[in-house]
């Protein structure tokens, strides 16, 4: 059973389809990207999720059912749009948002002051959230959204404002929360993020899908016809290589276009040149979501 | 626990913890001890008042004869003078505070001319009081007795007593006192209204412009959401104004038995309490889903409270127009405002200390309001759903009207 099944949703706002038809699935214990430029409709498909947005039509199930209170105590949400109450301490924002999500008071508490101390921010639980630091703020922002032991996570922008030690920290827990087998889905404009923590992803642009599946999978659809090569030796005329070109102490090779990479690696081998790299050139996913934006503008 | 239940208990909480909720409940029941003080200070002018020091006041006799009376209560002496003149050298030598003229044709026309070197508002209650006593028991010399005299100078100290069917003294009695009350309880129970509703209006504002309404709707709905806040901050205005209500008996209590004069005729019905907790509450609650309407479409806090002065306003439409619940009580307006639930509560209170509601009307307002109640939450909700979650831009007018139609 997946954690979020998305079929065919639509969203307009005044005459203007922001959603348009849009589809995916979201496994358990996977991470899965949503991302798309500004204005995509990302914000729009994930409040529909919540139910904070009605969608016009298609069909959202959560955890194997359509949202109900239950199935809203059991997912974390931390959206782009953040805040918490600033007069009141960091504990009592952790117990009554926790208590929202319908967890005990006592276990709330227990629970804060474990996350608390996960963080290194224990000392800090009786301070009002307006005395805290922005990045602190964030974090416990971030603690709220996990605080009642979610099955799905879905994080808006998590990584925006934070600093890199901080975004190293977040980074952790969101995989320790993979690893124990929750669902995770995350919005955001970092594509390095995206590539390092995500298993697959949609991209939307003006409100449609237009690339969705396993993150390889898009990686090799769009992956430059080149090697990198680190190299002893001479290399020859090579069978499917249609130019060379040097950067620094490694050489591009650019392909036929069909001959594989795997079948360069072969002809090398066997001339008995001394491989110390050989690498696929595959584009970073920045480059293929600028094309993918740029192709639809 | 239920969710609606939770934030009900956060809403209370962090509301009578507010400094600006605290001061507000204590400093009523002192400003209207203070404003009972001095309305009996005011009122209570009918008798000779007393003066710190011996104050000595010239005047010409033109017309003769008043001689007598010459030393008045609270220290005043009056000193005859021939002329004008030298009454005018003896104010400016500072011999006596000031003079009058008793002209010729005083007995006809009845006009005093004072001269004085103070500039004031109008001359002081104690030198008026001395003048006019000087003057009658010079006129009454000779014409009758002491006694008659004296009565004269105060004639009428009239107490009417309401009495029941039965011809007994009826429990609710007439009079300043018995308006008093209930317009007092009519200003109260708006300013209970406004302030926790306001306090709906700010909560509602601030969670906008902190960014934490999204997180809320993702674990409660609108309509737990928004029953929750109705009614947390309900229950804060209601503990307000029964800490309002206890200390009003006590000090309606403190005014009749240790003040007395008019103040013994302030009262406080088991009617009046009845319909008190009753218009509260109704009148809370529809200005807290039409608060929460604007809380939805103001992009700050700030804008919202502009906005909302467009629903405060017509709530004091029944004190503007007090002159016609004065002079009669059952004018139509009057009937139209008691209907008008936005105009209700007050409207109710200000009748009630004049004369009798009909139960009629009373059922009629009280259905309105609640029909009014159970409509303003309906479209708050749509309008709340639609808009709340717009940070930083105010709807359009066509679009709220958009989303209401579609309501």
């Amino acid at each position: 059973m997946p954690a979020v099944e998305l079929n065919n949703i639509c969203k307009s706002y005044n005459d203007n389809l922001v959603v348009n038809n849009v589809s995916f699935t979201v496994a358990q214990g996977e991470i899965f990207g949503l991302i798309g430029p500004n204005g995509a409709g990302k914000t729009t498909t994930i409040r529909m999720m919540m139910d904070i947005t009605k969608p016009e039509s298609g069909e959202i199930s959560i955890l194997g059912e359509s949202l109900n209170e239950d199935t809203k105590n059991r997912i974390g949400y931390l959206p782009e749009e953040r805040g918490l109450y600033k007069k009141i301490t960091v504990l009592q924002s952790l117990v009554y948002l926790a208590s929202l999500k319908g967890m005990g008071i006592r276990l709330a508490r227990s629970r804060a002051e474990e996350l608390l101390q996960r963080v290194d921010m224990l000392p800090h639980k009786e301070k009002k959230i307006e005395e805290l630091s922005r990045g602190m703020g964030q974090i416990i922002q971030f603690l709220t959204t996990i605080i009642h032991d979610p099955q799905l996570l879905i994080l808006d922008e998590p990584f925006a404002g934070l600093d890199p030690v901080n975004t190293k920290l977040l980074k952790e827990i969101i995989l320790e929360l993979r690893s124990q087998g929750k669902a995770i889905i995350l919005s955001t404009h970092m594509m390095n993020e995206v590539e390092t923590l995500c298993d697959r992803i949609l991209m939307i642009d003006k409100g449609r899908t237009v690339l969705y599946g396993e993150l390889a999978e898009i990686k090799s659809r769009y992956r430059n016809n080149s090697v990198f090569l680190k190299f002893d030796g001479a290399l020859g005329e090579i069978e499917g290589v249609v130019g060379k070109k040097t950067h620094g102490d490694y050489v591009e090779l650019f392909l036929d276009g069909e001959t594989p990479p795997q079948k360069i690696l072969q002809q090398l081998m066997s001339r008995g040149v001394e491989i110390n790299q050989f690498e696929v050139s595959t584009p970073p996913l920045n480059e293929i979501f600028l094309q993918v934006v740029e192709k639809g503008r | 626990m239920n969710k609606t239940i939770l934030i009900l208990k956060h809403e209370f909480g962090q509301t009578i913890k507010r400094k600006s909720f605290i001061i507000m409940t204590l400093a009523f029941p002192l400003i209207v001890l203070l404003i009972i003080g001095i309305y009996q200070i005011v009122q209570g002018i009918d008798t000779p008042p007393a003066l710190d020091e011996e104050v000595t006041i010239g005047y010409i006799d033109e017309v003769g004869g008043f001689d007598d009376y010459i030393n008045q209560s609270g220290g005043i002496t009056f000193v005859v003078y021939q002329t004008e003149e030298k009454a005018t050298g003896a104010l400016l030598a500072e011999d006596i505070s000031e003079y009058f003229i008793i002209p010729l044709d005083y007995v006809s026309e009845g006009v005093v001319t004072r001269y004085t070197l103070e500039k004031e508002v109008e001359p002081p209650d104690e030198i008026q009081w001395a003048m006019k006593s000087f003057l009658l028991s010079n006129l009454l010399e000779g014409q009758t007795s002491l006694e008659i005299a004296e009565r004269v100078k105060a004639p009428l100290q009239l107490y009417s007593i309401r009495l029941d069917e039965t011809g007994n003294v009826a429990t609710e009695q007439g009079g300043v006192g018995a308006f008093i009350i209930p317009f007092l309880f009519g200003f109260l129970l708006i300013i209970a209204i406004f302030s926790s509703s306001g306090y709906l209006l700010q909560g509602l504002g601030e969670e906008k412009e902190n960014r934490i309404m999204e997180i809320l709707l993702s674990s409660v709905s609108t309509r737990q959401l928004l029953t929750g806040k109705v009614l947390g901050l309900g229950a804060a205005g209601l503990v307000q104004m029964v800490i309002w209500l206890l200390s009003a008996v006590f000090l309606v209590r403190l005014a009749s038995t240790t003040i007395g004069g008019v103040l013994s005729t302030l009262q406080i019905s088991g009617n009046l309490l009845f319909l008190g907790i009753v218009y509260f509450f109704l009148g809370y609650l529809l200005f807290a889903v039409l608060m929460a309407g604007i809380g939805a479409i103001g992009a700050t806090a700030r804008e919202s409270q502009q906005m909302s002065m467009l629903i405060i306003m017509p709530v004091w439409i029944p004190a503007w127009v007090s002159f016609l619940f004065i002079e009669d009580p059952d004018h139509i307006v009057n009937t139209i405002l008691t209907i008008i639930p936005i105009t209700a509560p007050m409207a109710v209170f200000m009748r009630l200390g004049v004369s009798e509601i009909p139960t009629w009307e009373l059922v009629l307002s009280i259905s309105i309001l609640i029909a009014g109640i159970i409509g303003g939450l309906v479209l708050a909700a749509k309008v709340f759903r639609t808009f709340v979650l717009m940070y930083g831009k105010r709807p359009r007018l066509g679009e709220i009207i958009k989303s209401l139609r579609e309501a």
